[in-house]
């Protein structure tokens, strides 16, 4: 067994018992966090197969951006576990169709004679810019599809900001634009007043 | 250049590689702990200068031994770990915060040579380490069982997530103007007849504001450290950590600003590269110009009041990402006409 594969194995074996984590850990914050090293080893796999642009936008995308926020939500969850684990059984045959499903097709896209050979890394020289050749393809050979994929994401965004938003009345939020052009004049005034004699307050 | 270490590798063999990157390692992670060390030291001097103060000067000649001092009485204190915390991750998340911190200095180059992994995707790869590092703050506040804990990690993890990418889009901009990830191309392409005028601060000047004052709120810095707001949430993320856990967070954060005075300097400031023509480039250069970026982080904390976190997240999402998005348009238009001289 070379290094290489000693490598692929343990990032495997990390990958595999993170992701089982995942769905059996009790509480939901664990359950993100296992989420995270699944991500971490996963990239590690996709680094050995020289896809190193791939690797580093998963740790940066999914592990530096959406799993923070993911975790932002689930921390402030006010979440019920036994609610949760209400209708397990009910659902269980299907949730294990689903899954039993998913292995048969990998099995069949993975096992077949026609993909066997693609699944080595092709060499490169060491000079060799993955990230390079992958922009050059994004934007040349798929740029259609990489916009049309880009401004379908800015709707669902849009779509979301919109759905979430609501005009409350009364809200005493501050507008910088108002504050900044505010002058002396506005908020000042000087009264000239005559100093008066002493003993004269009371 | 290393001929003298040739018997040494002959003897080893094969376990030659691991041995030698992990004596680099050390040469690199050292001498950095010796800086966020003195880099401490430098801060409670400068500050106190600006203050009108005297600053520490009681352990050693000039207070140059209080570093060590602190870390000894660090080293000494009981680690407390709160009664209805999550021990392991209330363990786990200062490592974390140091190692993210550690891990990005794999692709620094010091000087043309001088850099551990010439990595292709260099400036992908720092980025993504500096993203992870939110994971120390967030585990942190999630773990210590404290309200207080906890609303300095929200606080911090909205602002970090916020000001990457501003941050990404400033990168951006040196990226498309040096054509490349690798950190060394990126000084070498600000390389040129002109001295300082070939640095990339000259066309990109309005990202090196973004960049610079991101990477303040970033490593958490003043006047962007509402995460330990000590006046409105008493220490933020790390209230409940004490001795060297809580060491290890100060740790991460002096190693982080020290990254983003090199970063700075490399992608901005021409790295290594002599600021005028007749002088020769050297390793000097690079620590001179990661000395005066820091100097402006000390500067900004004893000079700023906190931002208020309202406008914090305004600064950042309506000003910072609508000006560094236009300059990626204007830098990409600029690049096609014949005015561009970088």
């Amino acid at each position: 067994m070379s290094f290489f594969d000693v490598v692929f194995y343990l990032f495997a074996t990390i990958t595999v018992i993170a992701s089982v984590g995942v769905v059996v850990a009790r509480n939901p914050v664990h359950a993100a966090l296992f989420l995270v090293l699944a991500f971490c080893s996963a990239a590690g796999i996709w680094m050995l197969l020289e896809a190193e642009f791939l690797a580093i936008t998963l740790i940066l995308v999914y592990v530096g951006a959406v799993m923070v926020l993911f975790l932002f939500v689930v921390m402030m969850l006010d979440i019920n576990l036994v609610q949760l684990r209400e209708g397990f059984w009910r659902w269980f045959p299907f949730g294990a169709l689903i899954a039993g499903l998913m292995v048969f097709e990998m099995i069949w896209v993975l096992g077949s004679r026609q993909t066997a050979d693609v699944s080595k890394a092709v060499a490169h020289a060491a000079d060799y810019s993955n990230t390079k050749e992958l922009g050059r393809l994004i934007y040349t050979h798929y740029v259609y599809p990489f916009e049309i994929a880009a401004v379908i994401l800015l709707v669902a965004m849009v779509a979301a900001i919109a759905l979430t938003m609501r005009r409350r009345k009364g809200v005493k939020s501050q507008n910088v634009a108002d504050q900044v052009k505010v002058k002396k004049a506005d908020r000042l005034r000087i009264v000239k007043m005559k100093s008066e004699p002493k003993g004269s307050e009371n | 250049m290393m001929e003298w270490l040739q018997p040494i590798q002959n003897l080893l063999g094969p376990a030659w590689l691991p041995i030698w990157t992990a004596v680099k390692i050390m040469l690199i992670v050292g001498p950095l702990m010796g800086g966020v060390a003195y880099l401490t030291l430098a801060e409670r001097k400068v500050i106190g200068w600006m203050q009108v103060r005297i600053g520490p000067n009681r352990v050693g000649y000039f207070g140059l031994l209080q570093p060590l001092a602190d870390g000894l009485k660090l080293f000494m204190k009981e680690i407390i770990i709160p009664s209805g915390s999550n021990k392991l991750l209330f363990v786990f998340a200062p490592v974390i915060t140091l190692m993210t911190a550690l891990a990005a200095w794999a692709v620094v180059p010091f000087n043309a040579e001088l850099v551990l992994s010439n990595a292709n995707a260099g400036l992908l790869y720092i980025l993504a380490m500096t993203s992870v590092g939110v994971y120390g703050v967030i585990i942190a506040g999630w773990a210590s069982n404290s309200k207080y804990a906890f609303l300095g990690c929200l606080r911090s993890a909205a602002q970090i997530v916020s000001y990457e990418i501003a941050m990404g889009f400033a990168l951006v901009t040196v990226l498309m103007a040096a054509q490349s990830l690798n950190l060394g191309d990126i000084v070498k392409g600000q390389h040129g007849n002109y001295g300082m005028l070939n640095w990339y601060i000259i066309p990109l000047f309005p990202m090196f504001i973004v960049y610079l004052i991101s990477g303040v709120a970033e490593t958490n810095r003043a006047p962007f450290d509402v995460a330990e707001g000590e006046s409105e949430i008493v220490a933020g993320f790390h209230v409940e950590y004490s001795g060297m856990a809580f060491a290890l967070f100060f740790l991460g954060e002096y190693a982080n600003m020290i990254l983003i005075g090199f970063l700075t300097s490399i992608m901005f400031l021409g790295g290594w590269l002599s600021p005028v023509p007749f002088l020769p480039d050297s390793i000097v250069w690079l620590f001179a110009k990661v000395a005066f970026v820091l100097f402006l982080f000390l500067w900004f904390r004893a000079t700023f009041p906190r931002y208020r976190y309202d406008q914090l997240m305004r600064l950042g999402w309506k000003v910072f990402i609508p000006v560094s998005l236009i300059w990626v348009v204007v830098v990409g238009a600029w690049m096609q006409t014949s005015y561009w001289l970088w």
